[in-house]
């Protein structure tokens, strides 16, 4: 935020500052004419330079310098790659057809690697507008976000950019540009047509007679849709007479553009025109976007956006602030955040204070009393608050939103280090930042090695986080990325049930081991079946949806990762006093499984029978934990255990000329083609590969297409490592962990009576 | 001939052991001993090497339980090995496992008792051994341990009249041992979720610290007052009497400092 602070001061005046506020304050109260919106586009394609032409419009910053500032982009780092990283929000007032509007921008990433953001950004807003690259078309990741916009029933808007591109790079004809954008117009329109809400699948259509589709230059400053072309007179064969002739008549008829038709005109009003307002867009958003009941108190509130109903809010975003310290950003659903308010922090089970309630302003956060439903809103005080956290009136009963869980697991890791050891406790404080703001970014320490482990989305995502260290002045030295994967079993263990000893031999634990079907992991990774819901909840969905008996569906106890943990026994003694030792050792063990310690995948252990000793002192955590994990690792050997490496899917938009070099890189990097399609004279290929093959393709991809080839990867899935492969890998992940090559054997583990 | 001889060391120091115990470490091949399972407050490994003319290995629980003892097993390939433990070698530990597993590949076992803290608590407070039912430790309340069993246990036997011998957990590695007032605390904390008045304020229980040492300490009290009285060193124990005989309320009145009042409840 700091870097916000800084610019404004520069380009704007106390005085003006001050104004704005106050029409903004008064505006918060008015939800008919508040739009929460976000800006879905890919890297690159101009989002950050289109959010700062919609700030020039505020006033705050001038519209000479918008275009290079690049506004939303609360890091430096993000200015160097041109690229968003971090969701960040703005405020802004707009006057259309004569009454004042107060928009709220959340900002998205477009880089895939960081989807969690994505999905907790979208739910906070109503409507997004969707940049496509004219020259590039849409990208596989804009339609993925756009995809998940339409299942968050956040209604869509269209802006076609870099039109200069089209007129100067490839010279096309006015009719051949429309052409073009009838082409990303109707690539827009079957996504909508496919993922929007059934009742919205015709009226959420984009069209250009509508205005529901603008089209412009965010770098050059100057936008359109129909209404502003009639309106101004202004025709495509006006904009490619604007870039015609020498260079310095070309900038001032550009220029003249910009003011004749600036960008932010059509988009703000396009935003007051089409998208709902919280009146409107709650009511149908509600059941998509919280799972509570929509006839409780609450849910009635929410529905009528009604700011004297009870407290609900939903925090999308994270920062740490210098001055204010953790501040948390989201969209308040119902009731009014006030200073002093009493809340229940639903997800963490605490209760809290807010000490502070903030209003963006512009790109600034400012301090305000109180803000009331229907808006975006920061407040502090809450240290042990997390994103997508649900904070809820003091005594309100409520279920907390849901989908914060993440479908992408981390599958790269980084040993890092701070480069002075003196820096150890500013690394733990960056460290706690980023995984405050980041909840993609998981940090652990190795007990064995005291390694700090770093791991993420992808090769980039922990580039970018290790970038972000030294930005908060922190040296840090990093290790060159290793793979995660994870250890699977082939099928059920079949034999009688396996059973363990505690080290003093004085208690027993017989365990059984099923692979979970591929239904009930995907369940577990969508978080529908959880360790959070209530037992009654859980066992409906597993023996209505998966078919599980009612026992096993009962006694679902833990869940670690996408391991399941039941239990079986019934009638012996002590069984609740050392249930939670149990736990704990299910939860080690399969945490670092035993071929080569890598995390289990999709287990379900059942604990069939126990004996333990009488006296608590012989069957604590030191005796209990091993008599765990020894009998599940031992039916795991049994049951032809594999490796499984995270595969990622790959689509690369490239020059027919360099379709060949692709597909070498591809196959290189033990790859498979999937499809290909021709689009005009470009060609898409879809791919996949695995991770442990795709460290350093941006570079070589780079190089060998001349930098013409548009690309992404994407998680897909967790996939069996070539047979032949298994034992060489294991044997490199057990050395690299200083353990011997060889995974052990079943006997090490099997225990006799 | 392959021989193992579990030898109790007693509960002070090594004057403690028996002259048996002291001509079996005399003439075994191999003499190993460990000292996680109790805290011997004198006892010292130097002066027992010297007192015996043997090098004494002291073994951790890991070798014991991880390894499963192979260590000492091995050794008794054809010799007499002696494995000393604190107290009673069979009693309050799991060295039964030790023993099965070394008769099963033909070694030959043999114990030599040493006094044990079950006869030294009973026995300082007065009370009739025949009036104990099971006896139970309390553990600490840390890594999700929990005390239920052991406020069960005193529950259960006082139900059927009879004391109940509370062992007190210990941490050897951490040189931790719990005390009196800790034990009680954390009954304590087991009561105010339970509510079955087992262990309240009121409740008469005996403390014990260092039986079996010249400068035991022993104090029967209501626990509130219990609470306060100062133990000293470790180990400590406790008792919670069930049902009192006429001569086990006058003996912990005379040799405890109990509250004369208990007279009145035989």
């Amino acid at each position: 935020m700091s870097l916000f602070t800084k610019t404004i001061n520069v380009d704007d005046t106390t005085m003006g500052r001050y104004k704005q506020i106050e029409e903004i304050v008064k505006l918060m109260n008015d939800p008919e004419h508040i739009r929460n919106t976000s800006i879905i586009a890919h890297v690159d394609h101009g989002k950050t330079t289109l959010s700062d032409s919609l700030l020039a419009a505020a006033g705050i910053i001038s519209e000479q310098t918008a275009g290079q500032k690049l506004f939303l982009d609360s890091w430096e780092l993000e200015q160097k790659r041109q690229m968003t990283v971090f969701a960040s929000n703005i405020s802004l007032a707009h006057n259309y057809k004569g009454h004042d509007y107060l928009i709220n921008l959340i900002d998205t990433p477009g880089h895939i690697d960081f989807s969690g953001a994505v999905t907790r950004s979208l739910r906070a807003v109503d409507g997004s507008l969707v940049v496509v690259d004219a020259v590039e078309g849409p990208m596989t990741q804009t339609e993925t976000v756009l995809m998940q916009a339409l299942r968050e029933r956040v209604k869509p808007l269209l802006y076609i950019n870099k039109v200069d591109r089209l007129i100067k790079e490839i010279r096309l004809t006015p009719q051949a540009i429309q052409n073009k954008f009838a082409k990303i117009i109707a690539r827009a329109n079957s996504l909508i047509e496919k993922y929007a809400p059934p009742d919205h699948k015709k009226d959420w259509q984009v069209k250009v007679e509508d205005d529901r589709v603008a089209f412009g230059s965010a770098l050059h400053k100057w936008g359109l849709n129909l209404s502003h072309m009639k309106a101004k007179g202004i025709s495509f064969q006006d904009i490619i007479d604007a870039y015609t002739g020498e260079p310095d008549e070309v900038a001032r008829k550009v220029e003249e553009l910009s003011k004749k038709a600036p960008l932010y005109e059509p988009i703000l009003d396009m935003f007051c025109e089409h998208l709902p307002n919280p009146y409107q867009a709650q009511p149908y958003r509600q059941s998509q976007i919280w799972p509570g009941d929509p006839n409780s108190e609450v849910g009635k509130a929410m529905a009528k956006v009604d700011p004297k109903g009870p407290l609900l809010m939903c925090i999308s975003t994270i920062e740490v602030d210098p001055h204010s310290g953790v501040v948390a950003i989201g969209r308040v659903f119902s009731g009014t955040v006030e200073k002093g308010k009493q809340v229940r922090l639903i997800t963490a089970r605490q209760s809290g204070t807010i000490q502070q309630v903030y209003m963006s302003m512009a790109a600034d956060r400012v301090i305000v009393d109180k803000v009331p439903a229907g808006n975006i809103a920061a407040i502090a005080g809450m240290s042990g608050i997390h994103v997508g956290e649900t904070i809820a009136e003091e005594g309100v009963e409520t279920k907390p939103f849901e989908g914060l869980k993440y479908v992408s697991d981390p599958v790269v890791t980084v040993a890092v280090e701070p480069a002075d050891i003196k820096d150890l406790p500013l690394f733990d404080k960056v460290i706690h930042k980023l995984t405050l703001e980041d909840p993609n970014l998981k940090f652990t320490i190795n007990k064995e090695s005291g390694e700090y482990l770093l791991s993420g989305m992808g090769e980039l995502h922990l580039e970018i986080t290790a970038y972000r260290m030294q930005e908060a002045g922190l040296k840090v030295k990093t290790s060159k990325p290793i793979v995660i994967y994870r250890e699977t079993i082939s099928h059920d263990y079949k034999g009688p049930a396996i059973m363990g000893k505690s080290p003093n031999k004085h208690s027993r634990l017989w365990v059984t081991l099923q692979k979970l079907p591929d239904e009930v992991i995907e369940a577990i990774k969508m978080g529908k079946i959880s360790e959070m819901q209530s037992r009654d909840e859980r066992q409906k969905i597993l023996r209505t949806e998966f078919g599980w008996d009612t026992d096993d569906a009962r006694n679902v106890i833990a869940i670690e990762d996408t391991n399941l943990l039941v239990n079986r026994i019934k009638g012996r003694q002590y069984v609740e006093e050392v249930i939670d030792h149990i736990k704990s050792g299910f939860r080690e063990a399969v945490h670092t499984c035993v071929l080569a310690k890598e995390p289990a995948y999709g287990l379900k252990v059942n604990l069939e029978d126990i004996q333990v000793h009488e006296d608590p002192v012989h069957r604590g955590p030191a005796q209990i934990l091993p008599m765990t994990w020894r009998p599940i690792w031992c039916a795991f050997l049994l049951s032809d255990p594999k490796l499984l490496e995270p595969i990622l899917s790959f689509e690369c938009k490239v020059p027919n000329d360099f379709v060949s070099a692709v597909l070498a890189i591809v196959q290189k990097r033990r790859g498979k083609v999937l499809d290909m399609i021709t689009e005009e004279d470009m060609m898409v290929v879809k791919a996949e590969m695995p991770v442990a093959e795709s460290f350093g393709i941006a570079e070589e991809l780079r190089s060998s297409t001349q930098g013409r080839a548009f690309w992404a990867t994407q998680f897909s899935r967790w996939a069996p490592v070539p047979e032949n492969m298994q034992l060489e890998i294991i044997g490199q992940i057990r050395e690299r962990r200083g353990l011997d090559k060889n995974p052990p054997k079943p006997e090490e583990f099997y225990e006799r009576e | 001939m392959s021989e193992l001889v579990f030898v109790g060391i007693g509960l002070y120091d090594e004057k403690d052991l028996s002259l048996r115990a002291v001509e079996e470490i005399k003439s075994a091949d191999k003499v190993f001993a460990e000292l996680y399972t109790s805290l011997l407050p004198a006892f010292n490994v130097k002066r027992l090497e010297t007192l015996v003319g043997k090098k004494v290995v002291v073994v951790s629980r890991k070798i014991l339980e991880d390894d499963e003892g192979r260590q000492i097993l091995q050794e008794t390939k054809g010799g007499k090995v002696v494995f000393l433990v604190p107290g009673d070698p069979l009693i309050a530990t799991t060295h039964v496992d030790l023993r099965i597993r070394a008769e099963k590949m033909g070694v030959k076992t043999r114990i030599v008792h040493g006094a044990s803290i079950i006869s030294a608590v009973i026995g300082l407070t007065g009370l009739q051994n025949y009036k104990f039912g099971r006896s139970v430790t309390v553990p600490f309340l840390e890594n999700s341990v929990v005390a239920d069993t052991s406020y069960r246990v005193v529950m259960e036997n006082r139900q059927r009249g009879l004391h109940t011998l509370c062992f007190l957990d210990l941490k050897a590695e951490e040189k931790r041992h719990m005390t009196v007032k800790e034990g009680l605390r954390i009954l304590l904390e087991v009561e105010e979720r339970e509510k079955k008045e087992v262990v309240t304020s009121k409740t008469l229980a005996v403390g014990v610290a260092r039986a079996g040492a010249p400068n035991f300490c022993i104090k029967a009290d209501y626990v509130k007052d219990l609470l306060q009285h100062n133990f000293g060193d470790p180990p400590h124990a406790l008792v919670f009497p069930g049902k009192l005989h006429f001569m086990e309320a006058e003996a912990l009145v005379s040799l405890a400092g109990a509250p004369r009042k208990i007279l009145e409840m035989t």
